[in-house]
């Protein structure tokens, strides 16, 4: 346990310092791009005159030094304050809690489906590897790996949604249905259904050549022939010995693919109308929206940094030879 | 003054539109009460305070819950909303507005003058948009609640073309006039107004829920329950929603010019092209004439000759756009088509660069310049590979520059491109949507969407300037007639398209548009079938 506590205390500390690093090259990055808010606004006014232009960025807080303007942000990340969109008129945590519960919910199914179909498949591809079996779950795994998303998304709605009309085609629920309970529940499932499939469906296959590699490498391996050779029956060597260590690539990718879940998540938010962080990371960028570009690029950094402890610390569940240092 | 092009807008309803056109009007039987419209939403608008923001989005949705003082007819005469009528002094100095009885806010609180009193003087005299109008206003007062009057310095002929709902949104005195600045007032985000249909709910990526004023002033309006805009940002999706009838309205660009001709021809879509009579967007590439060789006129009339225009027109914007003549829209008043035309000619485009020496080199290039296209869209990019190839014929290198909304609205405020794809609002009249793109006073280097081409003509100030103030409209025609034609001369910048946009209806709609002002209007007589 004390080992533990020494781990997670320089982990975190570590965690810290990427933290900072992220939002100083955020900061710079936003305001490295052309144009400024203000004057995006001002074009979206009806009318531009220099003086509504200069009461803007007054007003935003961009007429101060820089280094000014990095101190304040600093300081008001250090306590989760990520400022107010003058732009949409709200404060930016509370536009990121809107938004982020959706996109949390998509990506956590999606990536629960695609490791479990992922690694399923994967399994069942090496234990009949050079059979149809094989076949067929390796040619599907390509294909779910070249198809673009976007296109993805559109064939099934074009099948689930026009053709059988058994699930909606965008939206998070029925709008004005005022469902409660179960009922909500159910709808929110009908309308994630899609959504969480096709952006689910590229990571399964990832999953899935990556457990059929691996299973296939580890069954190779000395350990997996002694137990066979001491007569453990061939569930046992599958499941304790051969998966077991052939999962640890699959972990290591799950970890690094946090961000990219995040990231994927733009082109399925925009497909399926899906009123995630994505899209609102996306909106920000083009209109220039800094406090909530930034916002959301602490909290999506966040994310990943704590889904990468945790990877790390699930590394000596699986595998008690690694050591937390 | 000048406006993207791209979120452009719109149109609407209406009272008094009978005699123009009732597009719904002469096709509907008996409207009937209840049912839910729902709406295409996109993008999504950042707030919902019209007086802020002018973004066709927010126009769209706000134009239900607010009210200005006039609203459009097709044909831009002025018609009553909030004011039931009015009267101009004889010295074209005094505008006096009697206002509509028995109005209240959506908060239960009595509509008054005071409101209109305190909405021009302490927050649209500060919005870049009414601000220009209001400089040519002395005094707004309010002699009696249900009377305003405008007192002008000097007369301004456009001045009743100037009250529309993006212009002249009516916000509540009692919510408004508070310590919080204007801008982090919590009702931009919920408006209260006066308008057929109050704000309910808006969730975020997603929707926002508008539902009937049952105290709504005008007798027996609105006919529906509500109104629901979905925001959905995929244009495959869009047609989807429409096609399977999830959504029953489209505007704008909502629906891909390529898709327009398949989806009008669907049994159960209606389309028509009325309601952006007031918008009147025109698409233009911007010319930096600030710079070799766009500051020589023959430069710029050989690229309006070098460029197939009908080709655009016809094959990129799939009749979403027609040929421009000249600066002003042909729904936009004063237009004269009486103007020289630059028609599809290479050879003629050639010869006037050879006249000015511009002689090819040993890649047969005369000229290599820069175009942005706007940001805004497929149809911009298309349109600007096209010019590419285009003006390539005439020896003309043209380099693509690709940029976001942000880069592209800096560059074109700095002056920092050669060619750059751009459109603006016309307003209705020339001397609001017009001038501001071609008067010397306004070429103002920082400030994006001004005079950028740096067009400078004292006579065609002089002529700008005396249309606005021209007491009758056969003055100021022949002003605007004199003008355009000095403008098409010197083509300060080229223009492409007449935006020709449609706004595509669920048949079960009826009353989709009533006035110049299109979907953006209040849409109170809109309604819709049974199934």
């Amino acid at each position: 346990m004390k080992k533990i506590g020494k781990f997670l205390a320089s982990r975190l500390f570590k965690s810290v310092l990427v933290l900072l690093m992220i939002a100083l090259f955020n900061f710079f990055l936003v305001r490295a791009a052309p144009g400024d808010p203000a004057e995006i606004l001002a074009g979206q006014s009806g009318a531009v005159d220099a003086e509504f232009i200069a009461k803007l960025r007054t007003e935003f807080g961009l007429d101060r030094p820089m280094i000014v303007q990095l101190g304040q942000y600093l300081k008001n990340v250090a306590t989760f304050d990520l400022g107010y969109s003058y732009r949409q008129q709200a404060p930016v945590t509370s536009l990121i809690a809107e938004h982020l519960p959706a996109t949390l919910l998509l990506t956590i199914t999606a990536f629960i489906f695609a490791v479990a179909a992922g690694v399923s498949l994967g399994t069942q591809a090496a234990l009949r590897v050079g059979k149809w079996g094989d076949t067929v779950i390796t040619t599907f795994s390509m294909l779910a790996y070249a198809t673009p998303l976007f296109w993805v998304g559109l064939m099934l709605v074009l099948l689930f949604s026009v053709k059988l009309e058994w699930l909606p085609a965008f939206g998070y629920q029925t709008v004005g249905a005022q469902f409660t309970g179960l009922a909500h529940v159910m709808d929110v499932a009908r309308h994630l259904l899609l959504p969480a499939l096709t952006l689910g469906m590229f990571y399964m296959a990832v999953y899935a050549r990556l457990t059929r590699a691996s299973i296939l490498e580890v069954s190779q391996l000395d350990f997996v022939k002694t137990a066979r050779a001491k007569g453990l029956s061939e569930r046992t060597v599958i499941t304790r010995h051969v998966l077991r260590n052939a999962l640890l690539p699959v972990i290591t990718y799950a970890g690094i693919q946090a961000g990219g879940l995040i990231g994927g998540s733009l082109l399925v938010e925009t497909v399926f109308a899906w009123p995630g962080i994505g899209r609102l990371a996306f909106d920000a960028l083009l209109q220039r929206d800094y406090s909530v570009l930034l916002g959301v690029f602490f909290i999506a950094s966040l994310i990943v940094v704590i889904v990468n402890l945790v990877t790390d610390i699930l590394y000596t569940v699986v595998d008690p030879r690694i050591e937390l240092k | 003054m000048k406006r993207i092009l791209s979120r452009v807008a719109a149109l609407t309803l209406s009272l008094g539109a009978l005699s123009v056109g009732g597009v719904a009007l002469a096709e509907a039987p008996t409207p009937q009460y209840g049912g839910v419209l729902s709406a295409i939403l996109n993008p999504e608008p950042p707030n919902l305070n019209v007086a802020l923001q002018q973004v066709a989005v927010t126009q769209l949705v706000a134009g239900k819950v607010y009210e200005s003082l006039l609203t459009y007819s097709f044909d831009l005469k002025p018609q009553p909303s909030l004011a039931k009528s009015w009267e101009v002094s004889p010295d074209q100095l005094t505008y006096t507005f009697h206002l509509q009885p028995n109005v209240s806010w959506h908060d239960g609180k009595p509509f008054s003058a005071d409101d209109v009193v305190f909405t021009y003087t302490k927050v649209l005299a500060n919005t870049p948009r009414t601000r220009t109008l209001m400089a040519n206003v002395e005094s707004v007062t309010a002699p009696d609640p249900q009377t305003v009057v405008f007192r002008l310095k000097q007369p301004y002929s456009a001045f009743l073309h100037a009250f529309d709902i993006g212009g002249g949104a009516i916000l509540p005195k009692h919510l408004y006039d508070v310590d919080t600045p204007i801008t982090q007032n919590p009702h931009n985000n919920a408006p209260v107004g006066t308008g057929p249909f109050k704000f309910k709910h808006w969730e975020r990526g997603s929707y926002i829920e508008l539902v009937k004023n049952p105290a709504y002033w005008k007798e027996g309006r609105p006919y529906l329950d509500g109104i629901t805009y979905r925001v959905i940002p995929d244009a495959a999706s869009r047609r989807l929603a429409l096609e399977q009838g999830a959504v029953q309205q489209a505007w704008l660009q909502d629906i891909e010019p390529i898709d327009q001709q398949r989806l009008a021809k669907l049994p159960h879509i209606g389309e028509t092209k009325k309601g952006y009579e007031y918008w009147s967007t025109m698409l233009w590439i911007e010319l930096n004439g600030g710079r070799e060789p766009f500051s020589d006129k023959r430069f710029r009339q050989a690229l309006m000759y070098g460029l197939n225009r009908d080709f655009i027109a016809e094959k990129i914007m799939y009749g979403t756009g027609t040929v421009a003549t000249g600066p002003i829209h042909h729904n936009t008043r004063f237009y004269d088509a009486n103007v020289k035309r630059y028609p599809y000619d290479p050879k003629k485009a050639i010869a006037l660069l050879d006249e000015m020496g511009l002689k090819p080199d040993k890649d047969g290039v005369r000229a290599r310049v820069g175009l942005i296209p706007s940001p805004y869209g497929e149809m911009s990019r298309r349109t600007a590979e096209y010019i590419k190839q285009n003006l390539g014929k005439i020896g003309v290198q043209v380099t693509i520059e690709n940029a976001d909304v942000g880069g592209w609205t800096t560059r074109m405020g700095n002056w920092d491109f050669d060619m750059a794809y751009n459109g603006v609002f016309q307003y209705g009249d020339p001397a609001i949507g017009v001038s501001r793109t071609y008067v010397s006073s306004n070429i103002k280097k920082g400030l994006p969407f001004t005079n950028t081409s740096q067009y400078s003509n004292p006579k065609v100030d002089e002529l700008f300037n005396a249309a606005a103030q021209a007491p009758t409209e056969e003055e100021r025609q022949k002003l605007y007639t004199e003008v355009q034609q000095i403008l098409v001369e010197d083509v300060p910048l080229l223009w492409i398209a007449d935006t020709n946009y449609s706004v595509f209806h669920n048949k079960r709609l009826h009353n989709v548009v009533t006035t110049g002002l299109g979907v953006v209007d209040t849409q109170s007589d809109a309604w819709l079938s049974k199934e």
